[in-house]
C-alpha cells in the first residue's frame, strides 16, 4: 500500500510539473511562434507609448531578458523555496509558495489567490451538496421506475439541463429573481447573508450537475439492477428496499463518487463561467481578469492552483478507490 | 441470392414453410446499418432532433438568402429603432422592437437585426462545432487505435498522455491560448484566424475523451477471430488497424461524434461569452449573450433569443446522439 501511495503521489507531482511547463510554453513559446517579439510583450507592461529605454528596463525588471529556461527555473524555485525580489534599493522576500508579483498591479499573486479561495470554495461545496442529493435520488427513482411518466419527465429535464449553457441559465435566473445581482458576503461576517446571496448561484450550478448526475446514476443503476447478484439477493428473500439500498445503490455510487471527486477538484480551481455570470470575486473571476490583462504571473499562478486541485482530487479518488474496491490491484 | 419464387399473392399467408424455402424478403440478412436505421426510425424523439439539425444547417447555409428576404443585414445599425435615453429597442412590452423587418427584434444600443445575427451566428457555431469535432475524432481515433492495437509501452505512453490531458484545467488553458494569439499569425488574420484557433484549441483539448473509448473498443476487437484471420493471411499492423478494425469502429465514432458536437458548440459559446472567441462585428451566440448582460432587465428578449438558439441546437444534437447510441449499441438497452 505504501508503495502504491508513493507511486501515485510521484505521478501527481510529475503531472504538476508538466502542467507548469505547458502553461509556461503557452505564454512564452506560442506567442513567439505566432510572431510576437519580447519587446512587444514587455511594452504591454510599461504604459502608453513606451520608449525603447523603458522597454529594456521593464525587460530586466520582469526577467524577460533571460532565456526561457532560466525564467522557468526561477518560477519553479519561487514555488518550492521562495525567492527574493529587488525593487530598486530595497529587496523583498516572497515566501513559498511564491508565484511572483503581478506585472500590471505589482501585487503579490499568492495572497490574492488565497483571499479569493473562500468564494470559490463556498460556491463549490454549497452547490455540490444540492446536486449530489438531487441528482442521485432522481437517478435512482428514474431507474427503479423505468419508462414511467416520472422517468421520462426527469430524463427530458436532465437532457435539457445538460443542454443549457450555465451562463444562460444564470443570467436568466438573475433577470427573473434577482435583478439587482449577487453580492458576496463572507461566511465569517454573516452566515445568513452568505447563504442568501449564494442561493441562486448554488441552484444554477447544481441544476447543471444534477442533470449530469441523474443521467449517470440512472444508467449505472439500470446496469447494476440487471446483475446476477441482484437476482441472487432477491432469490434469497431479501426485501426490495434492502436489495436496492445495500446491494444496487452501493455498487452504483462508487463510480459516481469518482466523478464527484474530480468535479469538485475542477470547480475548486475556479468556476469560471458561474463566477463571471454572477460577478462573484472567486478564483475563476481572477483567472478571467488575469487572462484579459495578459498578466503572466497571475495566469501562471491561477493555472497552477487549478491544476493542483485537479491532481489532488485525482489522487484522493484513486487512493479511496484502492481502499474501497478490492478488485483494484496495487502492484 | 436465389431469385424470388413466382408465388401468387395469396400464398404469403402460409408462413413457416415459405420461410424455410427461402421465399420472400423475410430471411434477407440485415446489415448493422440497416438494423440501426430501423431502430432509429422508431425513435421519434431522436428523429425530431435530426430534423431540427437539418433545418438549422440549411438555415445557416441559406443565411444570406433568408436575410435578404427579411431585409436585415447582421451588421447594419438601426439607431432610429433604439430609445436614445435607455438604449433599449423602442416600443412597449417584452417584444419591443419585433417587426416584420426584424422578426426577432433589434439589439439594444446599436439596433442591429437580431434575426440575421442569429442566422449568421449559427454558421459560426455549427462550423466550429463540426470542425473541432473532426479534429478531436481524427486525433482520438488514431491515438486510440494505435494504443489499443500495439499495447505495451505504446499503450502506456498514450494512456498516460490522455490522463495528463484530462488533468489539465482545460477551460483556463483554452482561454489563455485564445487570449495570447495575436490578431495576425501563421499567415492568417481576422476571423479566419480566430475560427482556426478556436477549432484547434477545442478539438485538440478534447481528443482524449474519444481516444479512451476507441482504445477500449480496439482492445476487445483485437481478440476477435477476423483480426486473427487477417494476420494469418499476412496482413501488417497498418492494414489490420485501418482496413479491418476501423470499419468496425464506425458505430462508436459516429455516436460519440454526434455527442461531441453539442459539447463543442457549448465550448465555443463559453469562450465567446468570456470574450476570447470570435471578434465583432461577426456575430456569435456566446458573444450576443455577453452583450445582453447589461440589458437583461430592460431588453430581456435579447438575452432569451441567443440563449434559446444555443439550447435548441445543443438539445437537438444530444437527442440525436442518445438515439444513435441506443440504436447502434445493442447493450445500451
Amino acid at each position: 500500500m505504501a508503495g502504491f501511495v508513493i507511486r501515485r503521489a510521484l505521478g501527481a507531482v510529475l503531472l504538476l510539473v508538466v502542467t507548469s511547463m505547458v502553461t509556461f510554453a503557452i505564454f512564452f513559446v506560442v506567442p513567439r511562434l505566432a510572431g510576437q517579439t519580447v519587446d512587444q510583450l514587455a511594452a504591454q507592461y510599461v504604459g502608453k507609448d513606451p520608449s525603447q529605454a523603458e522597454i529594456e528596463a521593464t525587460k530586466v525588471k520582469l526577467g524577460l531578458d533571460q532565456p526561457i529556461t532560466v525564467q522557468y527555473g526561477r518560477f519553479v524555485k519561487g514555488i518550492v523555496a521562495g525567492r527574493e525580489y529587488s525593487f530598486g534599493p530595497s529587496t523583498e522576500y516572497c515566501p513559498p509558495p511564491c508565484f511572483g508579483y503581478s506585472f500590471k498591479t505589482q501585487r503579490p499573486v499568492w495572497p490574492d489567490l488565497v483571499d479569493r479561495m473562500e468564494v470559490t470554495a463556498s460556491l463549490a461545496f454549497g452547490a455540490s451538496v444540492l446536486w449530489l442529493l438531487a441528482g442521485v435520488s432522481i437517478g435512482v427513482l428514474s431507474a427503479l421506475r423505468k419508462g414511467s411518466f416520472f422517468d421520462r419527465a426527469a430524463m427530458i429535464t436532465a437532457l435539457a439541463g445538460v443542454s443549457l449553457p450555465i451562463f444562460f441559465t444564470g443570467l436568466l435566473s438573475l433577470a427573473l429573481f434577482l435583478p439587482t445581482g449577487v453580492s458576496y458576503v463572507s461566511i465569517t461576517d454573516d452566515p445568513l447573508a452568505w447563504a442568501k446571496n449564494l442561493l441562486l448561484p448554488w441552484i444554477t450550478l447544481a441544476f447543471l450537475y444534477a442533470a449530469l448526475y441523474a443521467r449517470l446514476t440512472r444508467a449505472g443503476m439500470l446496469e447494476t439492477m440487471g446483475e446476477d447478484y441482484i437476482r441472487t439477493a432477491r432469490a434469497k428473500g431479501l426485501p426490495e428496499r434492502i436489495v436496492v439500498t445495500r446491494h444496487a445503490l452501493r455498487a452504483t455510487l462508487t463510480p459516481i463518487l469518482t466523478v464527484f471527486g474530480l468535479d469538485i477538484g475542477l470547480l475548486l480551481g475556479g468556476a469560471v463561467l458561474t463566477e463571471s455570470t454572477f460577478s462573484l470575486p472567486g478564483i475563476g473571476r481572477y483567472a478571467i481578469d488575469a487572462i484579459n490583462n495578459n498578466d503572466l504571473p497571475q495566469v501562471l499562478g491561477v493555472t497552477m492552483l487549478a491544476a493542483f486541485f485537479i491532481v489532488v482530487a485525482n489522487l484522493i479518488v484513486d487512493l479511496l478507490y484502492a481502499v474501497a474496491d478490492p478488485r483494484v490491484r496495487l502492484s | 441470392m436465389t431469385s424470388p419464387l413466382d408465388v401468387p399473392e395469396t400464398a404469403t399467408q402460409a408462413q413457416p414453410e415459405a420461410v424455410l424455402a427461402g421465399a420472400g424478403r423475410a430471411i434477407e440478412g440485415r446489415s448493422l446499418g440497416q438494423i440501426a436505421w430501423l431502430r432509429l426510425r422508431r425513435d421519434r424523439v431522436a428523429l425530431a432532433g435530426g430534423v431540427v439539425i437539418v433545418v438549422l444547417i440549411l438555415a445557416a447555409i441559406a443565411a444570406p438568402l433568408l436575410t435578404r428576404i427579411t431585409g436585415g443585414s447582421p451588421t447594419d445599425f438601426h439607431q432610429d429603432l433604439v430609445d436614445p435615453t435607455f438604449s433599449k429597442p423602442k416600443g412597449e412590452g417584452t417584444f419591443a422592437g419585433f417587426s416584420w423587418e426584424h422578426p426577432l427584434g433589434v439589439e439594444p444600443r446599436s439596433g442591429r437585426d437580431v434575426f440575421s445575427r442569429i442566422l449568421y451566428g449559427a454558421q459560426i457555431s455549427l462550423l466550429i462545432g463540426f470542425l473541432a469535432t473532426l479534429v478531436s475524432v481524427a486525433i482520438g481515433t488514431l491515438m486510440g487505435i494505435v494504443a489499443g492495437y500495439f499495447g505495451g509501452w505504446v499503450d502506456t505512453l498514450i494512456s498516460r498522455l490522455m490522463d495528463a490531458f484530462l488533468a489539465f484545467p482545460l477551460l483556463l488553458f483554452a482561454l489563455a491560448l485564445a487570449g495570447v494569439i495575436p490578431d495576425r499569425a501563421f499567415g492568417l488574420s481576422g476571423n479566419t484566424l480566430r475560427i482556426a484557433v478556436l477549432v484547434f484549441i477545442i478539438g485538440f483539448f478534447n481528443w482524449p475523451y474519444i481516444g479512451r473509448i476507441i482504445r477500449g473498443q480496439t482492445l476487445s476487437l483485437r481478440e476477435r477471430e477476423f483480426v486473427d484471420a487477417a494476420r494469418s493471411l499476412g496482413a501488417r499492423g497498418r492494414w489490420v488497424m485501418f482496413k479491418e478494425m476501423l470499419p468496425n469502429l464506425a458505430a462508436p465514432i459516429l455516436v460519440y461524434s454526434t455527442l461531441m458536437i453539442p459539447a463543442n458548440i457549448l465550448f465555443e459559446a463559453a469562450l465567446s461569452f468570456l470574450g476570447v472567441g470570435i471578434r465583432p462585428p461577426t456575430p456569435s451566440w456566446g458573444k450576443m449573450l455577453a452583450d445582453a448582460v447589461p440589458f437583461y432587465s430592460v431588453a430581456p428578449m435579447y438575452l432569451v433569443v441567443p440563449g434559446l438558439a444555443i439550447f435548441v441546437t445543443v438539445m437537438a444534437f444530444n437527442l440525436l446522439g442518445d438515439g444513435l447510441r441506443d440504436a447502434l449499441d445493442p447493450r445500451a438497452r
